[in-house]
């Protein structure tokens, strides 16, 4: 009944609330600081960096300041009893007591809890749209090992029903990637959570890119016959894709400086893999044993790049140390694991671990559905953290699904943690979100109430939903 | 007809295991559980209760109760002690590793998608690896159910003790699993054509038991299904093995109970995405659904109408529902068996009452598997089938402390918590690079 594990979500709605676009955001611009110094020189040679912008507009908002309530702010410790003013889409003052502008939204928050908006890094929604079948199925271009040239926004299918669900469970940010069929499996798009008629509409401003890439098991199975069929051919395949991107990226870099001769030819694959060898693209890295990471870390190197989280990395807690070192999140599973031999070693207390030896972990899903659970997921792996000794607080376990997910977008100075400035995506739960019993009541996108889990007319359905599918949610 | 109940006879004996007890060594033990907060789930709770186990039965429940001189005394205060939970539906033990082919041993190859004759605990792994941890959160006895085709086979309810096979059985077959709704799996081409299949094969059973002469003497029109298929089919039609129908569109779900009335067969719904929709009927008619409570996705066109709230829906229209875990099904069921408290604490969020999801998860699978004489309550007699939680046993940050079944305690450790040990400290050894 679920969809096999590669693969997932996004999806936006229809809504006559769209607004007007605002000037186009530039993506992929050297903007972030922590690009590795002579790495990030090239960042304008892109031959067209950023072809299909962000229209995305916020919401309408008004002012609204939330008191009385448990605010787990993923900066801090938890402020019991506290309140947060939300004004022009930012989060404009949070603590003991706020100061309510006179036209502002007041709501009582007495035994609820407010977080971050959640942050998923490993989505599917869109490019695996529900309901379903071969016709929705746009995640895996596996018709080449290697694929940097396909980009996961051209699958997403706005209308994807598995958007709203998505919200209402608190996710206001996601990464929707490519699936892991290939070595190197296109660009990722990050998009808020958000009704929308395009793609474009959902995008994240100013967000990078991601690239996929992926270990193991699943390249070489599914290009058994062809090649590569073994893990060593995996290994070729990545180190051939950054030579060439290599001899690209100084091809270009050299024309962008002299502008001597003709242009060279443009290459949609390497114009991407010349991104990351820039720094200008976050390297997200399907990859589930200790051994196989580790060798990935050598190749970052052999060739420059850096690797930004490692997804799903079952065996994480084995390298937990090395990831801290290196400066690598890791984004995993609660308790997945199992299902393949590259899966076996999967331990509950693995995003524990790996928190504990300093790395950035963070509670990924993969799955539509763990989605929109990401704060039982996270409860889980609190427990069993406990349950082996070690240490884990509701606040750092509240840091796995926001803040760290955030830096592993390279978006934690707008996002994921609740702290004056930063944008207003906010949720507020019926009670601690680590009980099972909690459930997202509300739900702020840039301070404008996109969820509202007591009136209907805040409740966004898509496309697709209208006369298929019983308007039902509470 | 002269024959008719030799056949019966036979066909239970052969078909029907009902597992004995343990080697009496595990059992020699008494045990007092005392001051807890018991879930007797048969009757209401009892705040500072004592439950007292010994030859891996439960001999007595309640407040004031004598604890047997020289009884090993668990102290329970604060904590709640509860049956052990049972996973209604899972491939717990016949799927190892699902994607090595050679570890799944869930389906049969059967013939043109009948295989009633499969009985899939003769292919359970009792050192699966996937036990323990199952076990360790409390899941004490699950029911395996085959999958695949029209008719998957039969299922079996399976206790977690040490042992083998036969030494685990409760009950098998509990029931005979098929599904209506995926005509491509069955082999036909419509949902129509799936009915008319799963009419041949009741007709077929029903000449096959009053013409057995002729059909030994080939002396009958051939038959779609196998002569051990149609076999097992005998007790389903007789009513005394119910049919275990996937099913989730409520079209299907009618159609299900159609026939279950036309054929006069005892029905029992799994999955059942859009079982709301028909609670009052499937009350009505008595027909038990097996469904989980973290599914909304229309995540297919038979199964537009899912939702969160199915369950406690369908409770409060009056059916027997037992929760499964992990309903979602994916790869990695097996192991994730162990959710079925994180299900039945969705249930309780999506609107079913809180005893109401206990009894999902205990008393109302074994009453529906018909083992409530051994299983899913604490009652004098019962199996010392037993959980003692640090506290709400569908919270996340409960622990379970004491994991009894059949009177025996298990705290071993499991797989994962040897490697969480041997990797809690890095680097851990001098033979480990980096």
């Amino acid at each position: 009944m679920r969809p096999i594990l590669f693969v997932l979500l996004i999806a936006a709605g229809a809504c006559a609330r769209v607004k007007p676009a605002p000037a186009p955001t530039p993506v992929g611009g050297a903007r972030d600081s922590t690009t590795r110094g002579d790495m990030g020189r090239g960042s304008t040679s892109a031959p067209n960096a950023d072809p299909f912008p962000s229209t995305y507009a916020a919401f309408p908002s008004r002012p609204t300041v939330i008191r009385n309530v448990n605010i787990f702010t993923a900066a801090g410790p938890l402020i019991r009893n506290g309140a947060l003013l939300i004004q022009g889409g930012k989060i404009v003052a949070v603590g003991p007591t706020v100061e309510a502008p006179a036209d502002a939204l007041v709501i009582d928050g007495a035994g609820k809890y407010v977080s971050p908006g959640l942050i998923d890094t490993h989505s599917h929604l869109g490019v695996y749209a529900s309901p379903g079948g071969d016709a929705l199925s746009d995640g895996n271009e596996a018709t080449n090992p290697s694929t940097p040239y396909v980009w996961a926004e051209h699958s997403v299918w706005p209308q994807d029903p598995q958007f709203p669900r998505n919200l209402a469970g608190g996710v206001t940010t996601l990464q929707v990637l490519p699936g892991s069929a290939n070595l190197i499996g296109g660009r990722s798009v990050v998009l808020k959570v958000v009704p929308g008629r395009t793609v474009q509409s959902m995008k994240f401003p100013g967000a990078k890119y991601g690239l996929k890439m992926a270990c193991g098991e699943n390249p070489k199975r599914v290009y058994q016959t062809r090649g590569p069929s073994t893990r060593m051919g995996n290994v070729a395949g990545y180190r051939s894709a950054w030579i060439g991107a290599e001899a690209y990226r100084r091809k270009w870099d050299k024309w962008n400086k002299d502008h001597r001769g003709d242009a060279p030819a443009r290459d949609l694959g390497n114009e991407t893999l010349a991104e990351v060898l820039r720094g200008n693209i976050l390297v997200h890295n399907h990859c589930y044993r200790a051994d196989e990471m580790a060798q990935m870390i050598d190749i970052s190197r052999e060739f420059g790049y850096r690797i930004r989280s490692f997804h799903h990395g079952v065996e994480a807690y084995k390298l937990a140390d090395v990831l801290a070192r290196e400066e690598i999140s890791g984004s995993l599973w609660a308790d997945w694991g199992s299902f393949k031999i590259e899966a076996l070693d999967a331990v509950k207390a693995n995003i524990a671990l790996v928190d504990r030896a300093g790395a950035r972990a963070i509670v990924h899903s993969d799955d539509p559905s763990g989605s929109q659970r990401l704060n039982q997921e996270a409860a889980k792996s609190m427990a069993a953290g406990i349950a082996a000794g070690v240490p884990v607080t509701e606040e750092q376990a509240m840091k796995w699904i926001t803040i760290n997910a955030a830096w592993a977008l390279g978006l934690e100075d707008r996002i994921g943690s609740i702290e004056t400035g930063k944008n207003a995506d906010i949720v507020l739960w019926s009670a601690n979100p680590f009980s099972v019993y909690s459930r997202p009541e509300k739900v702020w996108v840039d301070g404008a109430l996109l969820y509202d889990r007591n009136d209907r007319a805040e409740q966004w359905r898509t496309d697709f939903e209208l006369g298929f599918v019983p308007f039902t949610r509470n | 007809m002269t024959n008719l109940s030799f056949f019966r006879t036979t066909a239970a004996a052969a078909a029907c295991i009902v597992g004995v007890s343990v080697p009496a060594s595990l059992l020699a033990q008494t045990i007092a559980i005392t001051g807890g907060k018991v879930y007797p789930v048969s009757g209401p709770v009892i705040d500072g209760g004592t439950v007292v186990i010994s030859g891996g039965k439960i001999v007595a429940v309640g407040r004031d109760v004598a604890i047997p001189a020289g009884a090993r005394r668990i102290d329970a205060t604060g904590k709640v002690v509860t049956p052990g939970f049972i996973n209604s539906s899972t491939q717990l033990g016949v799927i190892e590793v699902s994607q090595v082919n050679s570890t799944r041993d869930m389906s049969a190859t059967g013939k043109d998608n009948i295989a009633a004759a499969f009985t899939v605990w003769e292919g359970f792994n009792p050192n699966s690896v996937m036990l323990a941890p199952a076990r360790e959160e409390g899941i004490t006895s699950f029911v395996i159910v085959p999958a695949g085709g029209l008719v998957a086979g039969q299922a079996a309810l399976i206790d977690l003790v040490p042992g083998m096979t036969s030494d685990m059985l409760v009950r098998a077959p509990v029931a005979m699993a098929a599904q209506i709704g995926d005509a491509r799996q069955a082999g036909t081409g419509s949902r129509g054509e799936l009915i008319v299949k799963l009419r041949e094969l009741l007709e077929d059973t029903r000449f096959f038991m009053t013409h057995r002469r002729e059909f030994d003497r080939a002396d009958t029109r051939p038959f779609r299904a196998s002569r051990l298929d149609l076999q097992a089919m005998i007790p389903v039609l007789e009513g005394t093995l119910p049919l275990l129908v996937s099913v989730d569109r409520a079209s299907d779900i009618d159609a299900a109970l159609r026939i279950a009335r036309e054929y006069n067969l005892k029905l029992m719904i799994a999955s059942g995405a859009e079982a709301w929709m028909l609670a009052d009927k499937l009350a009505a008619a008595r027909v038990p659904v097996l469904t989980g409570a973290m599914n909304n996705i229309p995540g297919g066109f038979s199964a537009l109408g899912q939702r969160q709230e199915n369950a406690g829906l369908l409770r409060r229209a009056g059916v027997q529902v037992a929760l499964i875990g992990n309903a979602g099904g994916g790869d990695e069921e097996a192991f994730n068996v162990r959710n079925l408290k994180q299900e039945a604490g969705n249930a309780v969020a999506y609107g079913m009452a809180w005893e109401d999801a206990l009894r999902a998860v205990t008393l109302t699978p074994a009453e529906i598997f018909r083992v409530s004489d051994r299983l899913g309550s604490l009652q004098t007699g019962r199996d010392a089938n037993v959980v003692v939680w640090s506290g709400d046993p569908f919270e996340f940050t409960t622990r379970v402390e004491h994991v009894f079944v059949r009177g025996r305690e298990y705290d071993e450790m499991t797989r994962q918590e040897l490697l969480t040990e041997r990797y809690k400290v890095l680097p851990n050894r001098k033979n480990m690079p980096r």
